[in-house]
């Protein structure tokens, strides 16, 4: 029992913290993308790696912060553009193989030698975090209720992280509500029937392109202070993919999909490995059938199975509609 | 259709291919496009004239929703100059085609499947304050716009009979009432030439009748017309003037009953010894 408890509360702890805040960030980025514009971004990390690396290095050569942020916001859009310009006038799978070719080929090359200068190669980039940590309201101790407790450092990122998701959600639902919204819905529709009425479906995609990516890189930021370092094999292009299931799981083209999606995917994942793990270390689960190192792996898998039941059996999300779901069906 | 054949605004127009209108809203020169080898358009020369409906027929694979899809910038033209009431169109995305005044619907619908009936047809209100970016984020600066769109909206809704299921999904609706949203969508980008492709085909018959009550109520209204049709009954009773495609280029075009009546056109049309069932229709 005691041991149960313990592991709900570290899955609560984790969902609610900052990989909780940081992916329902990404998620909101993603689902202005996929959810609302029907964009193929298979390379959400891109955005989050731009937005980090820029961000460190800017802080690196000796500016603040509040230079260093709008610095990686502004390199999100430009990667928006240079995503955009040449394949959102194709069909969409070409952005989509496009995005996950970026994804892979900006992290090796800031993991490169011939960047290394600039990025600090395979070892990244440290010490970008004490300014923002400076800002720190909190006083150093343990906060929380219960066994879900944490220090103030993770505190003060996780303010800062459900904050931003608070903002750039109220942000996607006043676009939405708004007709630039409906143009972008119609887009992810059909865009020809968007284009025969006169809209210029090209400029609105190109707009949700890069405030989706600029709301990725802020979660790659996020990310990046909470770890008070930027790796480069922290940005996998399996990270994009975790995304993609929390919009999913939360619901695709809705307005609280992503915080929903998050919370309950890092639940999830992280109540598994925790049970998985009691089971090993309590003898229940055989050695020869699961050892330690292997939790890590075999909880995706436990995940896996989870989503495709969820997509059998509530195909439209936490949130989603089921009937949008069955009319784009037919 | 026009009560006595003298008030007829082309009485007195040759039936020839390309012969100038009085007054025509669509200018078409040398318009071609070709698949490979074969040839899919080859207009020479066409004319359409305002405020009338102008149908246009020819068999399968003859080249009309090529046309149409050239006009729109849907597709592009291999040569050629086109211009809506004299603004040169030829190159110009779709986009910028519509917003000139020429706003098409397809032949395979294009119903917003998972936006409400009353969504799409918001969609379609042209120049909204609020499609632009940081205009968006004011409510202040597209409320009141908002509100006069809805207004149309919900009047063509009712026109068009669909006012019942204004708050449905799009993609709920029969094939026959799909016809109607699009048309009743492109109406609201207030055009002022409607390229109609095919808007009764799959459409049950009760309400073939109503679609072509519309269409010519529109056509009262001042609105120009060009829409591809198949059913030859259908063209014969609403056209003001009929142009026959075949083969990509312009074989006729005159009043339906001279079309109707060429042998060319029943040749390429409607085949072969057709020719006496024709005469009875018409």
């Amino acid at each position: 029992m005691e041991e149960l408890l313990k592991i709900v509360a570290d899955a609560i702890r984790g969902a609610i913290g900052v990989q909780g805040a940081a992916f329902a960030l990404a998620a909101v980025g993603l689902n202005l993308h996929f959810g609302y514009t029907g964009l193929l971004n298979f390379g959400h990390i891109a955005f989050m790696a731009v937005g980090a690396y820029t961000m460190a290095i800017v802080v690196d050569n000796g500016a603040s912060i509040w230079i260093a942020v709008p610095c990686g916001l502004g390199a999100a859009v430009v990667l928006g553009l240079l995503l955009g310009i040449p394949t959102l006038r194709l069909r969409a799978d070409y952005l989509a193989i496009t995005t996950i070719a970026v994804g892979e080929i900006i992290r090796i090359s800031i993991r490169s030698s011939a960047f290394e200068p600039v990025t600090g190669g395979v070892f990244g980039l440290q010490g970008f975090a004490n300014e923002f940590f400076a800002l720190n309201p909190f006083s150093p101790g343990t906060y929380g209720v219960w066994r879900i407790t944490f220090s103030e450092r993770s505190l003060w990122v996780m303010t800062v992280g459900w904050t931003l998701v608070a903002l750039t959600t109220l942000l996607v639902w006043a676009l939405m509500r708004a007709p630039w919204g409906r143009v972008v819905k119609a887009i992810r529709e059909d865009e020809d029937a968007a284009r025969s009425l006169g809209k210029n479906v090209f400029a609105f995609k190109i707009q949700s392109l890069c405030i989706g990516g600029a709301i990725g890189a802020l979660a790659g930021m996020v990310l990046a202070m909470e770890a008070q370092a930027v790796v480069p094999d922290r940005y996998l292009p399996q990270t994009t993919f975790f995304i993609w299931t929390v919009m999913i799981l939360g619901g695709a083209g809705t307005i609280k999909g992503p915080i929903a999606g998050s919370i309950v995917f890092w639940f999830i994942v992280l109540a598994t490995e925790g049970l998985l793990r009691q089971g090993i270390d309590s003898g229940l689960i055989p050695d020869w059938l699961l050892s330690s190192q292997q939790v890590a792996a075999v909880r995706f898998v436990l995940v896996g199975l989870l989503l495709m039941a969820l997509m059998i059996w509530r195909p439209q999300g936490i949130f989603g509609k089921r009937e949008e779901v069955l009319v784009g069906a037919r | 259709m026009p009560a006595d054949a003298a008030a007829h605004p082309l009485a007195g127009v040759d039936a020839r291919p390309g012969v100038p209108k009085p007054d025509p809203i669509l200018v078409v020169d040398g318009v071609s496009r070709a698949f490979g080898g074969l040839r899919a358009v080859d207009v020479a020369h066409l004319e359409v004239q305002r405020g009338l409906i102008t149908s246009m027929i020819g068999p399968n694979g003859a080249g009309k929703t090529t046309l149409f899809n050239l006009l729109t910038g849907f597709d592009s033209a291999d040569s050629g100059t086109w211009a809506l009431d004299g603004r040169p169109l030829q190159r110009a995305a779709p986009h910028t085609i519509a917003r000139a005044g020429m706003v098409r619907t397809f032949q395979l619908t294009k119903a917003l499947a998972k936006m409400s009936v009353l969504e799409n047809l918001l969609l379609g209100a042209p120049g909204q304050r609020g499609e632009r970016l940081l205009s968006a984020l004011l409510p202040v600066r597209w409320r009141d716009q908002e509100r006069g769109v809805l207004e149309r909206a919900e009047a063509l809704l009712e026109r068009f009979t669909l006012a019942h299921m204004r708050d449905d999904y799009a993609g709920t609706l029969s094939g026959g009432q799909r016809k109607l949203l699009e048309m009743a969508r492109a109406l609201m980008a207030e055009p002022s030439l409607v390229l109609l492709d095919e808007p009764m085909a799959g459409v049950n018959p009760a309400l073939v009748q109503s679609l072509l009550g519309h269409v010519t109520a529109l056509r009262d209204e001042g609105m120009s017309i060009i829409f591809i049709e198949h059913d030859m009954d259908v063209v014969m009773g609403i056209s003001d003037w009929v142009v026959c495609l075949a083969q990509g280029a312009i074989i006729a075009e005159g009043l339906p009953r001279v079309v109707g009546a060429d042998p060319l056109v029943i040749d390429a049309y409607l085949g072969t010894g057709q020719a006496d069932r024709s005469e009875e229709g018409s």
